[in-house]
């Protein structure tokens, strides 16, 4: 209790808010790692998915499955920190590209399955009528099965978003911004009110993406697609 | 008009869907592929928008092999109904009608002024017009699914089973208001049913399919019931045949009496929904 005491403390006092400590600084480059990693990731795992659960016949269809759960299951079996110091090692510390990719390596996973599993699941009968009518494939993916596969696509895209905001904390500890900041410097400088400041920050973030994807969800996703499956 | 000619396709694993068949379907006409499961007959109106390609054979539209078009062209060419109407749950129902319009490149507002004369031509409330699939009747879903089909407007139709999910009322009145709009509209259809009462019903031609993808026989309506080419026909129709030729000849008396009341017509698709309207009342 005392803890968040300090914690809340910690957030009045004035040199919070300004500098390059800041929290507005801070947020800022939370920010901005979090979306180019939720950048990267979208392009790679959305049109992976979208395509893979598009092909229902011939080998590549009989392979794809597999793929896809066995990749997914591997990637939560990573420990991130492990893959970040490999990043690190790999490339040069302090760039932002150690970062970036246990991030994407961790939020993959879940677009690509859902995306997957909800074009997989949008019935024959629908992908035969629009073909039947003369959709081409990129026709059929675009207009039918994205469309169908929404809520789900959408329930990938925001698990992915609040892995990797609550991830990106990690920045810090190699020499990056971020709200991961306080909580390293807190820990190294045995300040324990920064400390919990920066995971209230991080918490705080995750539940506003939260929110942002329910708002998202009922402004895109179709109303006869919610009725669906509300009925079903 | 409508042509196989030595037919067959063949699956990998060496299964006939469809052997040797040569048919000719003419234009204007209700032709109907019946048949049990298994024969064929749904292979077979496949072949013709190219959702399946035949093996061996060709498929002519006109005079024109349709492996020569390519398959989204010939498809936005031929109007589409499948069982259970796969109607598109995301889009309202002014839109599922217009998905052909849309995909020819149609205006929009053209295309949502088509869809509502379609709405009104197959006896669908204009205030069905906003709402989704899932908030329809399997019977209005399937009104939906034959207006979608008409959108372009498009000489040939694919009917793949598409009363056979509706109660038997339900079907019953849309199998009247289908013969009543093809009257007016004389589209070459080609019909897949299972069900030889329907396909004696609707069809101006009938071709009896038997499992292993044989065409066993192809005639009028008249001729199965008078003379059944073989023995599976015979037991296609069924013990009752001679109730079905009373049945048949009373209903073409019937539709001459109709004709001459076409001023009723109007008033009857409004009743539309309502069990037992029409012709279907003189067989009592």
């Amino acid at each position: 209790m005392n803890a968040i005491l300090n914690a809340l403390e910690w957030f009045g006092r004035s040199e919070q808010w300004s500098g390059v400590d800041g929290i507005p600084n801070r947020l800022l480059e939370h920010l901005w790692y979090s979306l180019l990693a939720f950048a990267l990731t979208v392009l790679i795992a959305l049109p992976l998915g979208l395509l893979l659960g598009h092909v229902r016949q011939g080998r590549l269809a009989a392979v794809s499955g597999f793929v896809v759960t066995s990749s997914a299951n591997a990637a939560r079996a990573l420990p991130t920190l492990g893959l970040l110091i490999l990043a690190v090692i790999l490339t040069s510390a302090g760039d932002l590209v150690p970062i970036l990719i246990p991030l994407v390596v961790l939020a993959v996973p879940p677009v690509l399955v859902n995306a997957y599993a909800g074009v997989q699941q949008v019935e024959p009968g629908l992908r035969d009528a629009a073909e039947g009518m003369g959709m081409t494939a990129p026709q059929v993916i675009l207009r039918l099965e994205l469309p169908v596969a929404l809520p789900l696509v959408l329930l990938g895209l925001r698990t992915a978003a609040i892995q990797i905001v609550s991830t990106a904390t990690l920045a810090a500890y190699v020499g990056l911004g971020g709200f991961g900041r306080y909580i390293v410097d807190g820990y190294a400088r045995q300040e324990y009110d920064r400390m919990a400041g920066g995971a209230i920050l991080v918490a705080v973030l995750a539940v506003v993406i939260q929110l942002v994807f329910t708002a998202l969800r009922r402004f895109v996703v179709s109303p006869g697609t919610r009725l669906q499956y509300a009925g079903s | 008009m409508i042509t196989f000619e030595g037919v067959t396709k063949r699956y990998p694993d060496g299964t006939v869907a469809v052997d040797t068949l040569d048919l000719e379907i003419p234009a204007g006409r209700i032709t109907v592929l019946v048949g049990p499961s298994g024969c064929g007959k749904t292979t077979s109106l496949r072949m013709i928008n190219r959702m399946v390609d035949a093996t061996e054979g060709v498929v002519a539209v006109d005079g024109k092999n349709v492996r020569e078009i390519d398959p989204p062209t010939l498809r936005r060419g031929i109007g589409y109904v499948i069982q259970q109407a796969g109607l598109f749950p995301h889009r309202t129902i002014v839109d599922n009608i217009a998905t052909v319009p849309f995909l020819l490149g149609w205006d929009k507002k053209k295309a949502r002024a088509r869809s509502h004369e379609l709405m009104e031509r197959v006896g669908l409330d204009p205030k069905l017009a906003k709402r989704y699939p899932a908030q329809l009747s399997g019977g209005q879903q399937q009104r939906v699914g034959v207006a979608r089909a008409l959108a372009a407007d498009p000489p040939i139709m694919l009917m793949d089973e598409p009363f056979s999910a509706v109660d038997p009322i339900v079907r019953a009145s849309l199998q009247d208001e289908f013969l009543r709009l093809q009257n007016d509209l004389e589209k070459t259809i080609v019909f897949v049913t299972h069900d030889i009462d329907e396909a004696i019903k609707l069809g101006h031609k009938i071709a009896v399919f038997q499992v292993g993808g044989k065409l066993a026989q192809y005639a009028t309506p008249e001729e199965i019931l008078d003379a059944p080419a073989d023995d599976f026909v015979r037991d296609f129709l069924g013990g009752e045949r001679g109730i079905k030729r009373l049945r048949f000849f009373q209903e073409l008396d019937a539709e001459e009496a109709a004709e001459q009341a076409t001023e009723q017509a109007a008033e009857q698709r409004a009743a539309a929904d309502r069990p037992e309207a029409g012709s279907t009342a003189a067989e009592r």
